[in-house]
């Protein structure tokens, strides 16, 4: 049953993260990976209200497998960010590369700490 | 931001979409329509991201990490999956005429849905929270640096072994 609900959520996730990325894509012209980088925010952001949400005892495991493991690790992606910043760096865009890199830790992991806050605001 | 595209490699920037694929316009496009395509990516993404969403949790519970102890699996996880991305990149756009779900399927969905960014950050959070500030730190720096050094040794590799198949 717990793979179910993995394979459940990460059947949504990962068509999210495409479509996303390619709504996002599409609205500029500039060779930094806006798509990738909103995904892992957003993602990141979900997972962190999860992680404070389990620790409040407000999640069940059945939804953590679903929302967490299954549609917040299929959303983000940790392949295609770091290809995308290996291309920037090889493109000549070093200092895309350098802010793609930085610049999506430190959203992502701002995210994650902001998720967690407003979980423990609402449910501790 | 604004720049132009330069090309220093034929491989694309962006390995999840190929906005540089021609849309059919409507009525004058192959059999089903660029709605009936756009199903089938959808549909390729899904299945690939749940069998790699599937993969890491396969692999979460095979090599469980202790609740303030470093994620070494899902260090694997990310490092593996970007190593493995940098060759399939390379594979598919010098060497193999893939048909047009392989990419979706295996680099959007399979690797996409095994590698996660989401956990890395929550977890380092989590090792912050517990009062592990510096493993949070270690591990931080030490995920993004092997991911980098992976997808630029799978693409490097690969195009070395493309390039002596070739000579």
């Amino acid at each position: 049953m717990n793979w179910l609900f993995v394979i459940t959520g990460a059947m949504i996730g990962a068509p999210l993260r495409y479509l996303t990325d390619r709504a996002v894509q599409r609205r500029h012209d500039t060779v930094f990976p806006w798509g990738t980088f909103t995904v892992n925010v957003v993602g990141s952001l979900i997972l962190g209200v999860l992680a404070g949400a389990a620790t409040a005892g407000a999640a069940s495991s059945s939804t953590q497998l679903f929302l967490g493991t299954g549609l917040c690790g299929a959303l983000t992606t940790y392949s295609t960010f770091s290809y995308e910043t290996l291309r920037l760096a090889e493109e000549g865009a070093g200092f895309y590369a350098v802010a793609n890199a930085l610049g999506s830790v430190a959203a992502s992991l701002g995210a994650a700490f902001a998720g967690v806050a407003v979980a423990e605001a609402i449910w501790l | 931001m604004e720049a132009q595209r330069p090309k220093a490699f034929g491989e694309p920037t962006d390995p999840d979409i190929d906005l540089s694929a021609p849309v059919p316009a409507p009525g004058t496009s192959r059999r089903g329509g660029p709605a009936r395509g756009q199903g089938q990516i959808l549909a390729a993404v899904a299945v690939g991201g749940a069998i790699g969403a599937a993969a890491r949790y396969g692999a979460s519970l095979l090599w469980p990490t202790p609740a303030d102890g470093f994620p070494w699996t899902t260090f694997a996880v990310n490092a593996v999956g970007c190593a493995v991305i940098g060759a399939f990149m390379v594979l598919i756009t010098d060497v193999w005429a893939a048909h047009r779900l392989v990419r979706p399927f295996f680099g959007t969905g399979v690797l996409g849905g095994f590698t996660t960014f989401s956990t890395y950050a929550v977890d380092i959070e989590r090792l912050a929270g517990g009062g592990h500030a510096r493993m949070g730190l270690a591990y931080l720096a030490l995920t993004l640096i092997a991911a980098l050094a992976a997808v630029w040794s799978g693409v490097w590799t690969t195009r070395r072994l493309v390039a002596w198949r070739r000579a």
